[in-house]
């Protein structure tokens, strides 16, 4: 099922699947992304990192490295100190360190910075700086860190008496400790939901140009919010005469981000230091490592999960208590008011009455996070656990996970859902879309074929995922960043021969917004999207936005290119009724064109409405056709879907090789088909690589494990299995196109179906959870324990 | 440090350059001939976005000297098209949707650009273990697979 095109295969509307504009260059090695800029007199800057998780800092001594050939400055904690910007704030208002003056607090914390002619003698000098460290014990362990008497690691905090960040709850504990208490059966597990890192190929970096004649800052950044980081940038350095007007930053082609490229990294911010100190342009590139060891992480809750249900097997409560490790300093890119970011879409696709959720924050020496990784905000953690549970909770009643799932679903007639935990679903039939999903796999015939096998002693399990989202943050009621309404924007403008140009306050990081965005204006204006260039990413030009994250970007930005088209539609069909001399009421659209009601041989398309626009417009109305819009959405959407995945284990090594894995996802009306599954392919790589490969994970001291890609396995074409992808098709009933988002539904579904089909192929041995990754050695030790391995 | 003077073909073109004997080919590629299409994505030879021809074998330029390159034939994503004509690598890329992000694609299509040279109609097992030396974080492979396998069906010349 998909969304029926409504314009033709010229104009290029919605529904078709249209080749990506941006492709020509792409294909050609002619993307720009940060890496290429390269600026007349620019020097190179690298980062010397701590080798210790927590650590005292003795003594930097940088004479040698200022001796290394190339090598102009070297900038430490004390410099920046100099202009109070050795500290910045992080979005979620707590603090972090640019480079340190007293103490590290995790291993490869940034601790100086040199600034050289090439970025060999920069890693000459990097390595040439000495750095005498007193070592301070290390919290690890977010269990330990919360313990009486455990080392308070923020000693900068002068109030701090431990290690905490933040409790937050919601729903209602007394009405769910009491359903809790009566239900006929409640189950309980212990999740692990790991460290991981987005991994984008292109890692993060800068170019910062600081025009002193001018006093204007130009930032060539990878990064997903460029207006925001404006603003941030602005009032992080007011104090030393940045000031907003005077700052551009430009976000060009972007290797990926998936959440990785929100926060503001202290690199940034030292090369833009350096640049206003040396009036040079200083350009900033993390090598892997870097990125792997030093940028923000995702995940790492520990997760208490309880499910109950009534004696007829339906789902009565829900109650979840979570440990959040946030390393050092909490710099989640969560919006202002939800520390836990969306947690609370943890009651999932079920009608469910009572809930309760908790999460406790707290500090460890780790790096500092945490942000999504192709998820809206903390929602792949609520999916996970609510998926697992659901299949917990089917096992103990011996019921079957599909046929559970079908008899506790919110049924489609009950949309708008108000759940439990206070959203207001705006959509969904997630029977529909199981049901699908179980037709294309062949569900009976599966269950048939395990218990043969099972008979065999062969470990084949099937596993179901039921997943619903919640993105596009969103409504200004309750979403902003640090103050920022979220928002999104559009400013589109009609030139005099029928083609526009789009700009966007969003940054495409491979979703192809260049194509989308310019199928959004043909559907609604008529004009080819061939004919409409999109522009974003650069904060001189482009309206102001809060970015491309959280699967935002089409039910904020892309509804603002809706909305801004429509203004200009409203103002051509007056200059058309003043070109074919009738009313406007007298007037029907048909995408491209205007007609006189009942005379349609009297029309005038949209091209000749344009020139008119500038050459031939009515008496006393204003030049031009072009208009802006700024959405603020009403509410989020609510995309979903169902995942059914085989998996066949390998009783000799623990391997578990995925067989099948179909997918139904419903994001509701489609743009471009082709992309939309681009995008479901993707985000089931990534819902598949934290399940079975990716771990970031710490020793006693705080070594990092996992910090190249070495031992951070992210999956090739070879573990990658062939998706199957298919879709049912549900409207948003608030969105101006019926649109839901869909950049991320994938990724956050994906685990828990991968995870319920290795638990469902071990169930009959009393197995009921296994936290990912599920490496070969974790489930081979599974297998050894329960006498099956070979 | 020491320099070395050295002779090189890049995408058809004779290059000379001076170089450092640390210096990588990619960079010598990048920045000295603002070949900026071949990329950087990590340190350890594992994601392959820094692929390009030597002698028509794919190899991680991030991994080999610049001096290592002396005397011998470089190609790069930007040796793809000739006289107009895109190679039907970058066809089947566009055609079947096999980038997204854009960053691994140079990469990728060399990659594929050497396995078509040596094995024209290759199996889809044989393209994913090709290829399993380039990492992508966009696409799932599922289109990169497709991409090659258009590619194969146009062949150069055919």
């Amino acid at each position: 099922m998909s969304t029926t095109p409504r314009t033709s295969p010229e104009v290029c509307g919605m529904g078709h699947s249209m080749k990506r504009k941006e492709d020509p260059r792409f294909i050609r090695g002619q993307g720009n992304y940060v890496d290429d800029v390269s600026l007349p007199g620019m020097v190179h800057m690298d980062i010397v990192r701590s080798p210790y998780a927590h650590a005292r800092i003795k003594k930097i001594d940088t004479a040698a490295a200022l001796k290394v050939p190339g090598v102009a400055a070297v900038i430490t904690g004390e410099t920046l100190a100099q202009y109070k910007l050795h500290w910045m704030p992080t979005l979620m208002s707590d603090t972090q360190m640019v480079l340190p003056t007293e103490k590290v607090m995790y291993q490869a914390q940034e601790v100086a910075a040199v600034i050289a002619t090439d970025r060999y003698a920069a890693a000459d000098g990097v390595a040439a700086v000495e750095v005498e460290y007193e070592p301070l014990p290390v919290v690890v362990d977010p269990w330990k860190a919360i313990e009486p008497g455990a080392p308070v690691l923020r000693t900068d905090k002068p109030d701090k008496k431990d290690n905490r960040i933040f409790h937050w709850e919601a729903g209602d504990r007394a009405a769910t400790d009491k359903a809790i208490r009566e239900a006929a059966a409640v189950v309980k597990e212990r999740i692990y939901i790991p460290r991981i890192h987005v991994a984008s190929i292109e890692t993060c970096g800068c170019v910062a140009s600081f025009d002193k004649a001018q006093g204007k800052l130009t930032v060539w950044m990878t990064t997903q919010a460029p207006h925001a980081i404006r603003t941030v940038f602005a009032l992080v350095a007011g104090h030393v005469g940045l000031s907003e007007e005077k700052i551009r930053i430009i976000s060009p082609d972007i290797g990926g981000g998936f959440g990785g490229k929100v926060p503001v990294y202290p690199g940034y911010v030292i090369a833009v230091a350096a640049s206003v100190v040396t009036g040079l342009p200083v350009k900033w590139i993390e090598d892997r490592m870097e990125n792997l060891q030093a940028d923000s992480f995702a995940r790492d809750y520990h997760i208490d999960a309880e499910l109950a249900a009534d004696k007829d097997g339906r789902i009565t409560a829900l109650r979840i208590k979570t440990l959040a490790d946030h390393g050092y300093a909490d710099a989640a890119a969560n919006p202002s008011k939800f520390p836990a970011g969306l947690f609370s879409i943890c009651t999932g696709s079920y009608d469910l009455k009572h809930a309760f959720a908790e999460v406790d924050g707290v500090y460890t020496n780790k790096p500092p996070g945490g942000i999504a990784y192709r998820c809206s905000f903390r929602v792949t953690e609520a999916v996970h656990a609510i998926e697992r549970m659901t299949d917990v909770l089917a096992q103990k009643l011996k019921t079957d996970p599909a046929e559970f799932r079908f008899r506790n679903f919110i049924p489609p007639e009950k949309f708008p859902y108000k759940s439990a935990l206070g959203w207001e679903y705006d959509s969904g039939n997630y029977a529909g879309a199981l049901k699908k999903a179980m037709d294309i796999i062949g569900y009976a015939e599966l269950r048939k074929e395990q218990a043969e096998k099972r008979k065999r002693g062969e470990l084949m399990g099937i596993g179901i995922s039921s997943f619903t989202e919640i993105v596009g943050a969103g409504p200004s009621k309750q979403f902003d960043i640090l103050g920022i309404k979220m928002f999104d924007s559009c400013e589109l403008r009609v030139h005099p021969t029928g083609k526009a140009i789009a700009r966007f306050g969003t940054k495409s990081q491979g979703q192809g917004h260049e194509t989308t965005y310019a199928q959004i204006v043909a559907e609604e204006l008529g004009i080819p999207a061939a004919h409409v260039q999109v522009e974003e990413g650069d904060t001189d030009t482009a309206p102001y936005g809060l970015g491309t994250y959280a699967s935002r970007s089409t039910p904020t930005a892309g509804a603002a290119g809706a909305m801004a088209a429509r203004k200009v539609r409203d103002k051509a069909r007056k200059i058309a009724a003043h070109l074919l001399e009738v009313r406007e009421e007298d007037l029907v659209w048909e995408p491209g064109k205007f007609s006189v009601k009942g005379a349609p041989q009297k029309s005038k398309t949209i091209q000749e409405i344009a020139f008119a626009a500038y050459t031939n417009h009515p008496q006393g109305m204003e030049a031009g056709l072009e208009a802006t819009h700024y959405y603020d959405p009403p509410n989020l959407t609510f995309p979903f879907g169902s995942y059914v995945c085989v998996v066949d284990l390998d009783r000799g090594t623990g391997e578990v090789k995925i067989r099948r894995f179909v997918s139904v996802d419903d994001c509701g009306n489609i743009i471009n088909p082709m992309i939309v599954q681009g995008q479901v392919h993707g985000g089931l790589t990534m819902g598949m690589a934290p399940a079975l490969l990716e771990e970031i994970s710490y020793d006693e001291n705080g070594n990092v494990q996992g910090g190249s890609f070495m031992d951070y396995l992210l999956p090739t074409a070879v573990e990658t299995p062939k998706w199957e992808t298919a879709h049912t098709v549900t409207p948003s009933p608030h969105h101006p196109f019926g649109a839901k988002g869909v950049g991320e539904s994938a990724t956050v579904g994906a685990p828990p179906a991968i995870v319920n089909a290795v638990v469902d192929a071990l169930s009959h041995l009393g197995v009921t959870h296994i936290d990912i990754p599920m490496t070969p050695e974790k489930v081979w030790r599974i297998l050894k324990e329960k006498g099956v391995a070979e | 440090m020491a320099k070395h003077a050295i002779k090189l073909t890049v995408n058809g073109a004779p290059r000379e350059a001076s170089v450092e004997s640390r210096l990588l080919l990619v960079h010598l590629l990048r920045e000295g001939f603002r070949l900026t299409g071949t990329h950087i994505g990590c340190d350890t030879t594992h994601c392959g976005a820094c692929t390009v021809l030597l002698d028509g074998v794919p190899v991680k330029s991030c991994t080999v000297l610049a001096v290592q390159a002396d005397g011998r034939e470089v190609r790069t994503v930007e040796g793809l098209e000739k006289d107009g004509k895109l190679d039907p690598i970058q066809e089947g890329f566009m055609q079947e949707h096999g980038l997204q992000c854009g960053y691994c694609t140079p990469g990728m299509m060399m990659t594929g650009r050497a396995l078509l040279d040596r094995s024209p109609a290759p199996s889809e097992d044989e393209i994913r273990h090709a290829i399993s030396g380039n990492l992508c974080r966009c696409t799932g492979y599922v289109n990169i697979v497709k991409a090659v396998q258009h590619a194969a069906g146009k062949r150069e010349g055919a």
